[in-house]
């Protein structure tokens, strides 16, 4: 059996790489069988089958209350914030062109996370009370995100356009500067923000609810669809500056288009999950090692083992030290370092 | 700039002069104003006014230990920039800071470590931890020990460690309480006492480091030139790491995680004196002492009453030099 296959629609035709088709397959059902297995386990245990009829509302009561309100929106929330940071570490690894690029280490997460903590402090009041809804919360990580990565990008303008690796480095210096001035602020602030915003930096789904979902989920599957238009771009992107210009592209304004999309999709995440690490830099590296680095089908496998990473990740952060909840990013810090140590290593021939 | 040897004795001692000065401003100025006669008078009759006080507890011991962090992590910081040829390197940079928070945050967390001289050893232990790991995932793969490679791997194990640190604290609010504030990096409200039983280290590395700059000439140039000449590269760089953790750990120890000073201020000295050690070092140590001392004293006037935490300070000078250097490009 030949590697692709073709398919042909009226007058436009597709390659369809048929080992790819199946690992995304593969993949896609081992996710909703691991969204089943997390929507059945906790302090309530539920049976799979029960599960399925606790989602369709023919459960009990406590199972149906408990797997749709408590925790199916953490378990949505997890996939689609997953997912978002898988697809936003292979854009910038492809325009970086630097297999260890991650949202992260570029300092967007940095960006969210002074964002969000400055807005608990300038809107919490001697009472601790937020004067505002918390619900606007998000929209301040987002902006935060979406500042930054403009801040970075623009720094890194020189005469010779974006060069991929000053857009690291610089990543990584500002990042440092915000977040002494977020320690700051949850120093100035009073303890109770310092807590909250702790938990956020570290990442977090616990205590999602269904409104948050209803906001990220078209945010993300808006971003994912023009991620798909711009595919062949990002694969230009990857040949490095001279051969993309040679190939007719328009490097730098692509790059900056992807990186915005970069941008919007890990601010997306982190805005609503936190400051979980490391998922961005792992999920394309394992996603290139199955499916080969085009990125038609390098986006859609990372998305899913971006999703399956943090399912797990919160899986055994809500029941490993059960009635304590560890925030899921403690958990993808301590399957990414690894990984990345794994990274370096495997650079030596 | 300085070419000359005796133009650049010349300057180090200007340098001295300019420490003596910041210390005596650092005493002096502040929320609550004191003049200098107050300051003799503390000694000579002391009357146990809020005054005298303010003085003997806590400006003094604030401005003998800003001096003491900032040389301490500018020379940490050369010696880093020059073993590893990259301008970027710092402690800070390369996760150091982030260890010794992490081990720090360890000990309070588990074993209820509230002692300063248990602080001490944790911040060692974990800064030397950081620069060992980090040191070596630099130097695996094709191409060796790249600057870049070091950055990132810096910039990776500084994420695990804060990210274990910030969900350990979220375990513990009682915990955050307590270490919020040494997480910020100040060098306001230290004892003294916590310089006194770090001082042994420091004095340690600071006279080893006078002893560095010689062996790290003849290391700059090459690796293979360095060895052909008949030195132990080896036990140069090592020696150089023991330095880096004593005097990184140490003022970490003391003051908490405070960046951008070992960035900065080794640039500054070799824009001064050239790319000769012998003088980098001494440069840096005065320069970094200047460069903390008036930070510390701008903390104060920025948002008073409230203090800015000297660690947001040096962000907000280092920053924007990082991106001067991150700019200008790493292999230049």
């Amino acid at each position: 059996m030949s590697r692709h296959r073709s398919l042909r629609i009226g007058k436009s035709s597709f390659l369809i790489d048929t080992k790819a088709t199946a690992i995304i397959t593969g993949l896609t059902i081992g996710m909703v069988l691991l969204m089943i297995i997390s929507l059945g386990i906790g302090q309530l245990q539920v049976w799979p089958i029960d599960v399925v009829k606790a989602v369709f509302g023919a459960g009990t009561d406590i199972q149906n209350l408990t797997v749709q309100q408590f925790r199916a929106p953490r378990i949505v929330l997890s996939v689609f914030a997953g997912a978002a940071l898988a697809m936003s570490g292979a854009i910038l690894q492809g325009i970086i062109r630097n297999p260890l690029a991650s949202p992260d280490i570029i300092g967007i997460t940095s960006g969210a996370a002074l964002a969000t903590v400055g807005f608990l402090t300038v809107f919490s009041d001697r009472g601790n009370a937020l004067t505002v809804s918390i619900h606007w919360m998000p929209l301040a990580s987002l902006i935060g995100a979406i500042v930054m990565g403009i801040l970075v990008y623009s720094l890194a303008i020189t005469r010779n356009g974006v060069q991929p690796l000053k857009l690291v480095l610089i990543g990584i210096g500002l990042a440092a500067a915000l977040e002494a001035i977020t320690t700051m602020l949850m120093l100035l602030g009073p303890i109770f923000t310092a807590a909250r915003a702790n938990i956020w930096l570290t990442g977090s789904v616990n205590g999602t609810n269904w409104s948050e979902i209803q906001t990220i989920v078209p945010w993300v599957l808006g971003l994912t669809l023009i991620l798909f238009l711009l595919t062949p771009r990002l694969n230009i992107q990857e040949l490095g500056d001279e051969l993309a210009k040679n190939a007719g592209a328009f490097v730098q304004r692509d790059r900056l288009i992807l990186l915005f999309v970069s941008t919007a999709l890990a601010g997306g995440a982190v805005a609503f999950a936190g400051g979980i690490s490391f998922v961005g830099l792992m999920a394309p590296h394992m996603a290139r090692r199955l499916v080969g680095s085009a990125f038609g089908s390098l986006i859609p496998t990372a998305a899913l083992i971006g999703g399956i990473i943090v399912l797990i990740a919160d899986l055994v952060a809500r029941t490993a030290f059960a009635p304590l909840e560890v925030p899921v990013g403690v958990f993808t810090a301590l399957i990414g370092a690894p990984y990345f140590i794994y990274l370096l290593f495997k650079s030596k021939k | 700039m300085l070419s000359k040897p005796f133009s650049k004795i010349i300057g180090i001692v200007f340098g001295l002069l300019s420490v003596m000065v910041l210390l005596w401003a650092s005493v002096i100025y502040g929320l609550t104003y004191i003049t200098t006669s107050d300051v003799i008078d503390s000694f000579v009759r002391f009357d146990e006014s809020n005054q005298h006080y303010i003085i003997q507890d806590t400006r003094i011991p604030r401005a003998l230990i800003a001096a003491a962090v900032g040389s301490s992590l500018a020379i940490a910081g050369a010696i880093m920039q020059g073993l590893t040829k990259n301008p970027l390197a710092s402690p800070s940079i390369f996760g150091i800071n982030a260890g010794a928070s992490f081990f720090v945050v360890i000990g309070v967390t588990f074993f209820g470590i509230t002692s300063i001289t248990g602080f001490t050893w944790l911040a060692f232990l974990g800064a030397a931890l950081a620069a060992v790991v980090v040191y070596s995932l630099g130097s695996v793969g094709s191409e060796g020990l790249t600057p870049v490679k070091l950055t990132l791997a810096g910039a990776a194990i500084a994420a695990l460690f804060s990210s274990l640190t910030q969900g350990m604290l979220t375990l513990n609010e009682r915990s955050l309480d307590q270490v919020l504030f040494w997480l910020a990096g100040a060098v306001q409200g230290r004892d003294l006492d916590l310089l006194v039983s770090v001082l042994p280290y420091l004095i340690v590395g600071w006279v080893a480091s006078l002893f560095m700059g010689k062996k790290m000439n003849v290391l700059m140039m090459g690796e293979d030139v360095a060895a052909g000449l008949g030195q132990n590269t080896i036990l140069v760089k090592l020696s150089g790491a023991v330095i880096i953790v004593l005097l990184a750990g140490g003022a970490v120890a003391i003051a908490g995680p405070i960046g951008f000073i070992g960035i900065i201020i080794p640039h500054i000295a070799r824009w001064l004196v050239g790319y000769d050690y012998r003088w980098v070092i001494p440069y840096s140590a005065v320069l970094g002492a200047m460069l903390l001392l008036m930070a510390d004293i701008g903390a104060r006037y920025l948002i008073m009453p409230q203090e800015v935490p000297i660690g947001v300070m040096t962000a907000f000078i280092g920053a924007p030099f990082f991106i001067y250097i991150a700019r200008r490009g790493i292999n230049e």
